[in-house]
């Protein structure tokens, strides 16, 4: 609960769009009127689009403000009908994000996971060693490979169906790089499968990852517990979206 | 100083409960609630069958308090069984006691979810009567009328062995008559209040911003209202009172009951305080006390009561 003069900054906002990019068949990106200087790559807002829903997104960019958005169900497919200019409402920023730690960096991006490594790379482009890694079911689910490439990261492409770069999930890029570079740490956002096999080829390495998890958020401020992934109660709104899983030893 | 509390007969390490629909929807987020401190824990509302989920918005921070609409969304009383079950083994071993909460749009349903529940052998059942009555011709919650609300406590009390909170609403002329009337069906104690009801209209979209139109505010906003029905209800009945609405701080708990209260629930502190609230709010509350020279919560119980 706040003061009076910041009490509306809890509550939606006003955002205009300033700039839409189409980013794949089914992905735009949208750029809003809004500032968060101090928001952080990792981080989410919950956009509202007055009678439809309210929903999270990871943030592709904080200063201006934009998300690139998946056009899968109804929420998103009317986030995909709007215009230049058009308002859309935004609470945020939101959760604890990612949280850089010194070495290389491993990217790991499923489907529009990209946004916020790409956020993270950016962010890391310090003249340390960084790899990218996108994966999608085929080629044209692939997302951000210029952006990537214009970051100036090592980009690996893989598909499932092996219709653009390697043949395979993400984690056969991933394990020469992990064999490569024991030091680095693994930063990754994408589907609950993804994630899990992560999370036991690094603790099996003993290399640290951070793991962005997506579950059903209501609140967003670690109240109503909708969120809840596992079983310890880690509520992904609050104590994430991002796990932060250090090596077993060092 | 001791803080230990009874209520029912049930032993409470100290009297600040979270109250029902904050973070209690999984066995684990009850037990890192006990863990960080807390008294006791109630699960979510649940009801006899699985409701979905309403679009959001559903809860929102305004400023002054919470708003929310989680539309009583929950897995069934079912699926809730074996939640309780999972919480209740790890509680016991903290020994901390778990409250289970239950909701319905009959009085049969009331019955059903009271006896479905009782099975995992929660401590107390709590009995969530804010919902609205679907045999009622306009729909009207339970909680508004003294002769429902009493119908559905005889029902549930009936249904179970285990001791029943009645949960009243302060969408109400007199909260006190309700509470005579539940005391009068045979509930074991009375928890006060649930949220109040209003809304919230963003200019810019002219409309209503809950997904659901009106919601249940909470928090800081309400705890003067709080205070006034638990002072009210201790005035009327003799059965222990929960005192619920707006307590963020030792001293709120200790308002609370003085007011007559004899457990405290705390529910929207945790957005500003997070998930520890309840812990630290008990530690307030044992350094206030001491200050104050009083020697347990008992001490202080109603004092704020004046004969004139
Ligand atoms: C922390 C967090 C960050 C998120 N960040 C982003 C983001 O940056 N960009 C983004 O587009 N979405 C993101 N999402 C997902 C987003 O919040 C919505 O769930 C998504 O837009 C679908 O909502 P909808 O109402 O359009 O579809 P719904 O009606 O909810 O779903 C329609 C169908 O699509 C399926 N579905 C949901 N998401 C996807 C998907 N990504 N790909 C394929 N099928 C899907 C659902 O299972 C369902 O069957 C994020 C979610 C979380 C929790
Ligand atoms: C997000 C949210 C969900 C709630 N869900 C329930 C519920 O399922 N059952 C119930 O009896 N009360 C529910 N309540 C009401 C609270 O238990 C409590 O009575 C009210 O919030 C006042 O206490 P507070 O000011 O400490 O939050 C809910 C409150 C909030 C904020």
């Amino acid at each position: 609960m706040l003061h009076l003069d910041d009490k509306a900054l809890s509550l939606p906002q006003v955002a205009h769009i300033v700039r839409l990019e189409n980013e794949n068949y089914r992905t735009k990106t949208f750029t809003l009127d809004v500032h968060w200087p101090e928001a952080y790559p990792g981080q989410f807002l919950m956009a509202w689009l007055p009678g439809v829903d309210e929903k999270p997104f990871s943030l592709l960019s904080n200063d201006p403000v934009q998300i690139s958005v998946a056009a899968v169900g109804r929420f998103s497919r009317q986030m995909h009908t709007l215009s230049s200019g058009d308002t859309v409402w935004v609470r945020g920023p939101l959760g604890h994000g990612y949280q850089p730690q010194s070495g290389p960096m491993i990217g790991v991006a499923g489907g529009y996971g990209v946004s916020p490594l790409h956020f993270l790379a950016r962010r890391l482009g310090d003249g340390r060693e960084r790899h990218i890694i996108i994966g999608a079911r085929t080629a044209r689910d692939l997302l951000f490979r210029e952006k990537f490439r214009a970051a100036g990261v090592h980009l690996h492409v893989t598909t499932d169906d092996g219709s653009a770069g390697q043949h395979g999930f993400v984690t056969v890029a991933l394990l020469p790089l992990l064999e490569r570079l024991p030091t680095a740490t693994v930063y990754a956002c994408g589907p609950k499968p993804m994630l899990e096999a992560l999370r036991s080829l690094c603790q099996e390495r003993n290399i640290a990852c951070q793991l962005s998890w997506e579950s059903y958020i209501r609140c967003g401020f670690g109240v109503c517990g909708s969120c809840a992934v596992g079983k310890d109660g880690w509520l992904a709104c609050k104590d994430g979206p991002v796990e932060v899983i250090l090596p077993a030893r060092v | 100083m001791t803080l230990q509390s009874d209520c029912c007969g049930v032993y409470f390490p100290n009297p600040i409960v979270l109250a029902s629909g904050i973070l209690g929807t999984e066995a684990g987020l009850l037990v890192r609630v006990a863990r960080s401190g807390a008294g006791g824990v109630t699960s979510k509302s649940a009801s006899p069958r699985h409701r979905t989920r309403h679009p959001n918005p559903t809860v929102l921070d305004w400023g002054y308090g919470l708003i929310n609409a989680v539309g009583l969304a929950n897995p069934g009383v079912a699926a809730e069984a074996p939640i309780l079950r999972a919480a209740k083994a790890e509680l016991q071993r903290l020994g901390v006691p778990l409250i289970a909460s239950i909701f319905a749009e009959t009085v049969a349903g009331f019955a059903f979810a009271a006896e479905t529940v009782g099975r995992a052998a929660p401590d107390l059942i709590e009995v969530n009567i804010s919902c609205p009555n679907v045999g009622h011709e306009l729909g009207k919650p339970f909680a508004l009328e003294p002769e429902s609300a009493a119908q559905v406590t005889a029902a549930v009390k009936k249904a179970t062995e285990i001791p029943i909170i009645v949960k009243l609403s302060p969408n109400v002329t007199d909260i006190a008559e309700i509470g005579a009337a539940v005391e009068m069906a045979g509930a074991d104690a009375i928890a006060a209040i649930n949220s109040v009801a209003g809304m919230l209209i963003d200019i810019h979209a002219g409309r209503p911003i809950l997904a659901n139109l009106e919601g249940g505010i909470s928090g800081p906003a309400i705890r003067p209202l709080a205070v006034l029905a638990v002072y009210k209800l201790y005035e009327a009945v003799n059965v222990p009172i929960i005192g619920i609405g707006g307590v963020s701080t030792g001293a709120d708990a200790l308002e609370m009951i003085m007011a007559g209260a004899t457990l405290v629930g705390v529910g929207s502190a945790v957005r500003s305080r997070g998930l520890e609230a309840l812990g630290t709010i008990a530690t307030e509350l044992d350094a206030l006390l001491a200050e104050l020279g009083y020697t347990s919560p008992d001490d202080a119980r109603g004092i704020a009561h004046v004969t004139s």
